[in-house]
């Protein structure tokens, strides 16, 4: 069965306590060789789904299945799934060799052959160089590769890697996260569950994206259609960062008016909506600074933050508080007027219930 | 200002520890003349050192011999070390790792009962071992003396690895265990070998408090199974000069002081470095 192609399936996991639900009606069916990406804020399930499947916390319900086999009645020694955690672990006291080597000699193979394949893989990942080092002595992206490629190198059915790329720095994420792709494409036709925080990961890595939110999964589906298409407010602000900014506003007589400040016609993607009161959502990316329209309005800088190349500058209106995203490192100071713009196109209309009624570009 | 202080601290306690051990050394060396007539201190220049005080102790003027002593006690203080060791990590694994209970007795609570076994007082314990010793036909054998001291030892052992266990990342084992370790592999392939200034502290503990027990052997053991401190305190009953007394007193606690230095190297910090970052 090692490294076969088999899906893996969900059947209503539920994994409660007398005092809170952790997992509640997970169904899913995983198929080998692609990668999911479990996406959402910190407590919202990923871990627990992952620590369910790999047997580290026992359902309170439902079955898992592994092609035929019942995997939640099987030991977890005998799942045959590999697991990369947030934290670098590794074994200690082996050598980079040796770790990669463990889970091979566990599982039956003879010290030759688990060396060949620990060298090979270690290779891939490389850290050829660096095989007779013991852990403590390599760097944090250094080890997270070897727990990497402990977790490729058996060619497991299922792989879960936990937030991997979280305790490293931003440069070595970005080089990571293409050498994953890479890995996980080239190497491996399991089926792989790689749970993150970050919307951006989970756009470049994900063939398929599940949004998780208190235990359950809210949606689920290609990442560019979810990014695209968020079913809820709570997925559109989980998959956009920095958040989607939302504001109260009603469509009347063919014009949108936020709160009776900003107003403009009803754009082509909202044509077909009745009349009523909505709840209006921007990417932080599609808010324009400037303008002197009616869809314009003048705010004050609550707080300007730069990230990387961008400045995310948090601006508070009248009607309440938009983000927007701007290229290059930009300097304002808190308190400064602003005026920004809201592009009719690119808005989301989002039922007073939080369900999505109308994306941009459909 | 706190230089001194620490630096006078540390002169002071030393002085503290060392002074009645090195009295007790120097006389060991002494004859006669350099006890009884006046306080002396230093060899070769206030006295001229014999051996006759490690003559009387070590079987060579007849006196007396504390070699079967000494290998009495190395043999009970061993195996004592090792059954505590042995069952006191897994005991300690298992409570560090595993949730037990009932009701709303749990972890903790079967932790204090284990420790709540060194509070009673050894007194209360010796009738109930001498009977138990006696119908068990134990009394004054090396067995039944390994069974009473793992009784004590035991409970240290756990308490000061649960602790340990406690601070090793449970993602180790549970990593272990995905790559095709079972509970029990698991702790011994990989927790084990971290483990080792845990152990080394708890089963320095052991052998201090296994090596230096008197109550236990003086009440359970007669003349088959004589301890060190029991032949020790034997000496001072009779009419032993004091530089016989003092080498015995040294020759006691050689052993230890030998292990010490040998186990201090295992005692480095960062024993399990490099498995979490």
């Amino acid at each position: 069965m090692k490294g076969s192609t088999v899906n893996l399936n969900l059947h209503n996991v539920s994994v409660e306590d007398e005092r809170e639900v952790i997992l509640k009606d997970i169904t899913f069916d995983f198929k080998p060789g692609k990668i999911y990406v479990l996406i959402g804020r910190t407590g919202s399930g990923k871990t627990s789904l992952m620590r369910t499947i790999a047997g580290l916390i026992e359902p309170t319900d439902g079955e898992i299945y592994l092609g035929e086999e019942r995997l939640d009645e099987v030991p977890i020694w005998q799942r045959g799934i590999a697991m990369v955690y947030q934290q670098f672990i590794n074994y200690p006291q082996r050598t980079v060799l040796n770790n990669v080597e463990f889970p091979l000699l566990r599982s039956g193979i003879s010290k030759a052959d688990a060396k060949v394949q620990a060298l090979a893989m270690l290779e891939k990942v490389g850290l050829t160089e660096f095989k007779d080092r013991k852990p403590s002595q390599l760097s944090g992206g250094q080890q997270q590769r070897v727990a990497i490629a402990r977790a490729l190198v058996r060619n497991t059915r299922v792989i879960l890697l936990d937030e991997p790329l979280m305790n490293l720095d931003y440069k070595l994420r970005e080089q990571l996260r293409e050498e994953f792709r890479i890995l996980f494409k080239t190497t491996s036709n399991s089926v792989t569950i790689y749970a993150t925080t970050e919307p951006s990961e989970s756009l470049f890595l994900g063939d398929e994206l599940l949004v998780m939110r208190q235990g359950r999964i809210i949606q689920h589906g290609k990442p560019n259609y979810v990014f695209e298409n968020p079913s809820t407010i709570d997925v559109a602000q989980i998959v956009n960062d920095p958040p989607m900014s939302i504001l109260d506003g009603e469509i009347k007589g063919g014009r949108v008016n936020i709160d009776g400040s900003i107003n403009f016609e009803v754009p082509n993607h909202l044509k077909s909506q009745p009349d009523g009161k909505y709840k209006i959502g921007m990417r932080a990316s599609e808010v324009i600074l400037g303008g002197n329209m009616s869809n314009s309005e003048e705010g004050s800088v609550s707080l300007a933050e730069v990230s990387g190349s961008e400045t995310l500058l948090y601006v508070k209106l009248r009607i309440g508080e938009v983000v927007l995203q701007l290229e290059g490192i930009h300097d304002y100071h808190i308190g400064q007027r602003v005026v920004i713009s809201i592009a009719p196109e690119r808005i989301f209309l989002f039922n007073m219930d939080s369900t999505l009624c109308a994306a941009p570009g459909n | 200002m706190s230089r001194i202080f620490k630096y006078s601290f540390i002169f002071i306690w030393s002085a503290f520890v060392l002074t009645p051990l090195s009295w007790a050394l120097v006389t060991s060396f002494k004859p006669p003349a350099a006890v009884n007539n006046g306080a002396t201190f230093i060899p070769w220049l206030q006295f001229q050192p014999t051996l006759d005080g490690w003559k009387d102790i070590t079987g060579i003027s007849g006196y007396a011999n504390l070699f079967p002593p000494l290998i009495n006690s190395a043999t009970v203080t061993f195996f004592a070390t090792l059954v505590s060791l042995t069952f006191g990590c897994m005991a300690a694994y298992g409570l560090s790792r595993f949730s037990y209970g009932w009701k709303h007795y749990k972890n903790p609570d079967i932790i204090f009962f284990f420790i709540s076994q060194r509070i009673m007082p050894p007194a209360v314990l010796a009738v109930p071992f001498f009977i138990l010793l006696k119908t068990l036909h134990l009394l004054d054998t090396k067995l039944g003396l390994v069974l009473v001291l793992t009784s004590g030892l035991m409970p240290i052992v756990v308490w000061l690895l649960v602790d340990f266990f406690n601070q090793l990342p449970k993602e180790i084992d549970e990593m272990a265990m995905l790559e095709g370790c079972n509970p029990f592999e698991a702790f011994v392939r990989t927790i084990l070998p971290l483990s080792k200034p845990g152990l080394t502290v708890a089963g320095m503990f052991s052998i201090i408090f296994g090596w230096n027990d008197l109550f236990f052997a003086l009440v359970l053991t007669f003349t088959n199974v004589q301890t060190l401190p029991v032949a020790v305190v034997a000496l001072n009953g009779t009419v032993t000069p004091f530089w016989t007394l003092c080498a015995s007193a040294i020759f006691s606690i050689l052993p230890l002081i030998g292990l010490a230095f040998v186990v201090e190297r295992f005692l480095s910090k960062g024993g399990f470095a490099g498995a979490v970052r």
